[in-house]
């Protein structure tokens, strides 16, 4: 029981002699550990964003960078031997890893969402689409679309690149606000944090002017405040990041179907990042203390 | 040890304290006196440098205050004993750790054993774990006076210690006081208690300085 009091008023900050010459103040106490409570657990799913739109980004990437279309368009009667000089020009086209043209069964598939199940595929004039993925080294796209062009004028080779860079930067942006909202709810915190040590500086001036009069230095009167609001905001912050990453870890699991928001969390040593937060925000609050404290005792002798 | 040279000292440009000059020397006993606001605690507060000069130079134990850093003066402050009119305690803590505070603030452990001695000395050893709030104005002082004493400072600087206390009381503070000038302390009372100078002077050789028209004199045989 001794221990479990000794732990609790470390927590509080008045565990020592040297911190007890602080007044407890549970009203400061309470808005702290609040206060970093909410910010850690604003800053987990800030993270859990950050990191997810990443790894968005990575799959449309390289998901995107790896295929591209051919699409030809051609009278009828052309529209065999036109297919096949494609064919055979990407069978010797270095940097193909395969390639296959969409049967009408596909292309149905891929027209339904416009035109609903019940479109005459073969009453159409429809292009023909053939699929290619790329392998590492990449297709030479500039001497393809120059062969294809001499070989089967109605093919227009489609690398993707008009889609995929908007998608990818919408990505990368995402992350970038991800990273930027991390940044925010840090100087929030900061500046909560600021706020509840002035207030609690405010109304222990006497006390602070009489420990100057006893011979006490800046740094150890720094201190017994600083201590008190790191240890608040580490506590509050380990709380709110607990609580995120439960509320992380009961999120539906990650399908095809869910897509981007079922994807939100944190996936293999990714669940470590969060456990930075706690500490992180126990430096925000030591900075943002000694800074208050250094400000309120620069105007006492 | 503490030495003022022609100094002066004022608030929002007007002059409180003018040309003060006045050396302690070890072991020597002092009153302040003077009607009340004469200055007799900015004279005080000078001497701990609490106060900073306008005029003229303060020197604590060989250095000049403008030229004292924030922990020199609070180094400077653990060898002054200071007996606040007010006291200055923290009402959050018990009596041990009020007078046990410049010892804390030093970052040392107080030897309890000698707190209670220190305690039992001023007469509160039960009052150890009370309040500031729960004591009478004389233990307050007493307290107040422990405190002074804990860091064993060479020189102790007391305002108005007898202020709020009865005639017996403040003989019996007089008598600590007394007694520790006789360790070898450098005492100062400021007080405008004359009956308290009269009675001291019988019993230590005391100087006694008087604050008049913002100047220190010192006081005639009419004490």
């Amino acid at each position: 029981m001794a221990g479990l009091d000794g732990f609790l008023a470390l927590l509080r900050g008045d565990g020592t002699p040297a911190d007890r010459v602080v007044p407890p103040s549970a009203q400061t106490a309470n808005l702290t550990v609040l206060t970093a409570a909410a910010m850690a657990f604003l800053a987990v799913f800030a993270l859990a964003l950050s990191l997810a739109t990443g790894r968005l980004a990575d799959r449309w990437s390289e998901a995107l960078a790896r295929s591209a279309t051919i699409r030809i368009s051609a009278p009828p009667e052309q529209m065999d031997a036109q297919t096949k000089a494609v064919l055979a020009a990407l069978a010797t086209t270095p940097g193909v890893a395969s390639f296959r043209p969409l049967d009408d069964a596909e292309m149905k598939k891929l027209l339904d969402p416009w035109f609903g199940p019940d479109l005459p595929v073969d009453s159409l004039p429809l292009p023909k689409l053939i699929e290619v993925t790329e392998s590492a080294e990449g297709i030479d796209t500039d001497g393809l679309r120059l062969r294809l062009s001499a070989e089967a004028p109605g093919a227009v080779f489609d690398d993707h690149t008009r889609w995929r860079q908007p998608l990818v930067s919408a990505a990368h942006r995402l992350r970038l606000l991800g990273g930027l909202s991390l940044v925010l709810i840090g100087g929030a915190m900061a500046g909560l944090i600021t706020l509840a040590a002035q207030a609690a500086l405010a109304a222990n001036g006497q006390v602070i002017r009489t420990l100057r009069l006893v011979g006490a230095r800046d740094s150890f009167i720094a201190h017994a405040f600083v201590r008190r609001f790191t240890m608040r905001g580490f506590v509050g912050a380990v709380v709110g990041t607990v609580l995120a990453m439960i509320g992380l870890a009961i999120l539906p699991a990650a399908n095809e179907a869910g897509g981007f928001l079922t994807g939100l969390g944190f996936s293999g040593w990714g669940w470590l990042w969060p456990l930075l937060i706690p500490p992180v925000a126990a430096i925000v609050a030591y900075g943002a203390t000694r800074g208050a404290a250094q400000r309120m005792l620069r105007g006492i002798r | 040890m503490i030495e003022l040279q022609n100094v002066s000292m004022g608030y929002g440009g007007i002059e409180l304290l003018t040309e003060m000059t006045l050396k302690l020397v070890p072991g020597s006993f002092h009153f302040l006196t003077g009607p009340s606001g004469a200055g007799k605690t900015s004279f005080l507060k000078l001497c701990y440098a609490e106060l900073l000069p306008s005029a003229g130079f303060v020197n604590l134990f060989g250095q000049d205050v403008r030229q004292m850093g924030r922990d020199d003066i609070a180094r400077t402050r653990q060898r002054i004993g200071v007996v606040h009119q007010d006291c200055q305690f923290l009402d959050h803590l018990p009596m041990t750790e009020n007078v046990a505070l410049p010892i804390t603030v030093s970052g040392r452990t107080p030897d309890m054993a000698e707190l209670r001695e220190l305690l039992a000395w001023v007469g509160l050893r039960g009052q150890a774990n009370a309040l500031p709030p729960e004591l009478s104005g004389g233990e307050r002082q007493r307290a107040a006076l422990a405190r002074a004493v804990i860091m064993s400072p060479e020189v102790i600087l007391a305002d108005e210690p007898t202020g709020n206390v009865d005639w017996e009381m403040s003989k019996r503070l007089l008598a600590l006081l007394i007694e520790l000038n006789k360790m070898g302390k450098t005492v100062v009372i400021a007080t405008h208690d004359l009956n308290l100078i009269r009675h001291a002077k019988s019993q230590v050789s005391a100087r006694v300085l008087r604050i008049q028209n913002r100047r220190l004199h010192l006081a005639g045989a009419d004490l």
